[in-house]
């Protein structure tokens, strides 16, 4: 027994004199968590890291049977599905992961807002975030395509279509996003490239200088918890954070567990770019919003094509969102802002709003 | 001249260098860049040329107050054969978002699944967000042949 922890003693100082881990010790020693009523909002960025990871870890194991082409695609995901070990759990658990990464993604951004964790000095720390969303988008969107079949296709084409809709450049980037002037084949590849290897990098660029950023400047304290005098405490982030952000993310394993288990991922009909779109053709949740939007547009709003205005109107709105730490003036002198407060609300009821009808309103109406 | 003398000519020579150094790594990043985005952009297609095709199924086929999907080239257009018998035809891309029109028999209309868009026989833009019509074809029944052509 003292041979063994003697020699591990030694295997520590062998590594500690090669890459100085009791820096690394030290600087996890320090990292604390302020404690206040909100600290459990704390919690959903390293959820979403959590699930992101998962991502990866089942990303790479489809990408053993995935072929990515449109005479291929479809059948090598039903073989997976069908014949492959485990291969329906793998591919569920993606699935799964990928809604519920965007789920903790939107409470983290709307918790941080409410907080008014953007306020200086984290304006970047904001952004950064802002591009983590953007790129989680632009995963959902590709990852979609992928199995190729008929749901995932006519969302697709819709999806690039508002590409074109942009004035000036929108019929350059449309033949850029699809390859050719419509969605085939070489759409699925461009999809999968980016799917698979352009966002990957980019997270890993943005995410590394978001947690960077995080860590340098540490938690953010709400100005209603500072204006009471401050939080009761902190709590050290190794290892009484890091245990509780443990629980959470087994919790989030055995729920991801449960809903490939019980509601495993779909396949449906193979995509047939000459058959008339679906009934009840539907994007990924995160878009119903939107989608549902551009369906009670009518087809001109002052001389302008109705999905030109609510395109551009979202575009905008995301651009607002995007530089909200620079357009908020009043939290970065100190101030209350409870417009802020009030839009961000307005925009949550808007979203859930349309998102319900999307789904319960009879697509044939 | 005096001024000359007193400014030291190793800071222009300096400014000489950083200017040839900054304008040769932008030139690279140039050369780099530039191939990779023109690799990016897809080769150009030829546009079809097809101005007519001959429909793969005959008129005893399309049943009256029916639709069917054929292919005009490389893109799809939808066939109508109205409850009178007639046919008609259109391009079945429909003029809102693009995604593929059908025939909905219960209400003689057009329809698309994606928005809910409607068009009437002419291909007119009849309820929803599409914001045209939709671009039609001309149709000749030659004996057991359909042969749809572009409009004159």
């Amino acid at each position: 027994m003292a041979s063994y922890g003697r020699r591990w003693d030694a295997l520590y100082a062998w590594l500690d004199e090669r890459l100085d881990l009791t820096a690394i010790g030290k600087i996890a020693q320090k990292k604390d968590v302020p404690v206040h009523r909100h600290t459990i909002w704390y919690y959903l960025g390293g959820m979403t890291l959590f699930l992101f990871v998962v991502q990866v870890c089942t990303g790479m194991l489809l990408l053993i049977y995935y072929r990515p082409s449109a005479d291929e695609a479809y059948e090598s995901v039903q073989f997976l599905m069908a014949e492959v070990q485990f291969g329906w759990l793998v591919r569920s658990i993606h699935a799964w992961s990928a809604n519920l990464m965007i789920f903790t993604l939107f409470i983290h951004l709307f918790s941080v807002l409410f907080m008014r964790a953007y306020r200086p000095p984290r304006e970047l720390t904001w952004v950064t975030g802002m591009g983590l969303l953007g790129v989680a988008l632009a995963f959902g969107f590709t990852g979609y395509l992928l199995p190729w079949n008929e749901l995932a296709y006519f969302a697709t084409r819709v999806g690039t279509e508002i590409v074109g809709v942009f004035p000036v450049v929108g019929d350059f980037l449309l033949r850029v996003a699809r390859g050719g002037e419509d969605v085939t084949g070489a759409t699925l590849t461009r999809f999968y490239a980016v799917h698979v290897a352009f966002l990957p990098l980019l997270t890993t660029a943005i995410l590394g200088l978001h947690l960077y950023l995080v860590q340098k400047l540490g938690m953010s304290v709400p100005p209603r918890v500072e204006r009471e005098g401050g939080p009761a405490g902190r709590m050290k982030f190794v290892p009484d954070f890091l245990m509780r952000d443990l629980v959470g993310w087994l919790i989030a394993l055995a729920l991801l567990a449960a809903l490939a288990a019980f509601i495993p991922a779909e396949l449906g009909t193979k995509a047939d770019p000459f058959a008339p779109a679906p009934a009840g053709i539907k994007p990924e949740w995160y878009f119903m919003f939107m989608f549902q939007t551009l369906k009670y547009l009518p087809a001109h709003i002052m001389g302008i094509e109705g999905d030109v205005v609510g395109i551009l109107g979202f575009g905008l709105a995301g651009l607002v969102v995007l530089l909200l730490p620079f357009l908020d003036r009043r939290t970065a002198r100190g101030e209350k802002s409870p417009l802020v407060t009030w839009l961000a609300i307005a925009a949550i009821v808007f979203i859930i709003v349309l998102t319900y009808l999307g789904y319960t309103m009879s697509p044939t109406a | 001249m005096a001024e000359n003398q007193s400014a030291p000519p190793v800071a222009s020579r300096r400014r000489f260098v950083d200017w040839l150094l900054g304008t040769s790594v932008g030139g690279l990043v140039a050369a780099v860049v530039y191939p990779a985005a023109r690799y990016v952009v897809p080769p150009a297609s030829a546009e079809s040329a097809a101005s007519s095709v001959t429909l793969p199924f005959s008129p005893d086929d399309v049943e009256p107050n029916t639709g069917r999907i054929f292919k005009f080239g490389s893109q799809p257009g939808i066939l109508v054969r109205l409850a009178s018998g007639e046919f008609r035809a259109f391009s079945a891309k429909c003029t809102h978002l693009g995604c593929i029109v059908q025939y909905r028999a219960d209400l003689s209309q057009i329809w698309c699944a994606c928005h809910n868009g409607h068009f009437d026989l002419n291909g007119h833009n009849v309820e929803g967000p599409p914001p045209a019509p939709l671009p039609d074809f001309e149709v000749n029944v030659r004996g057991d042949q359909i042969v749809v052509s572009r409009g004159a």
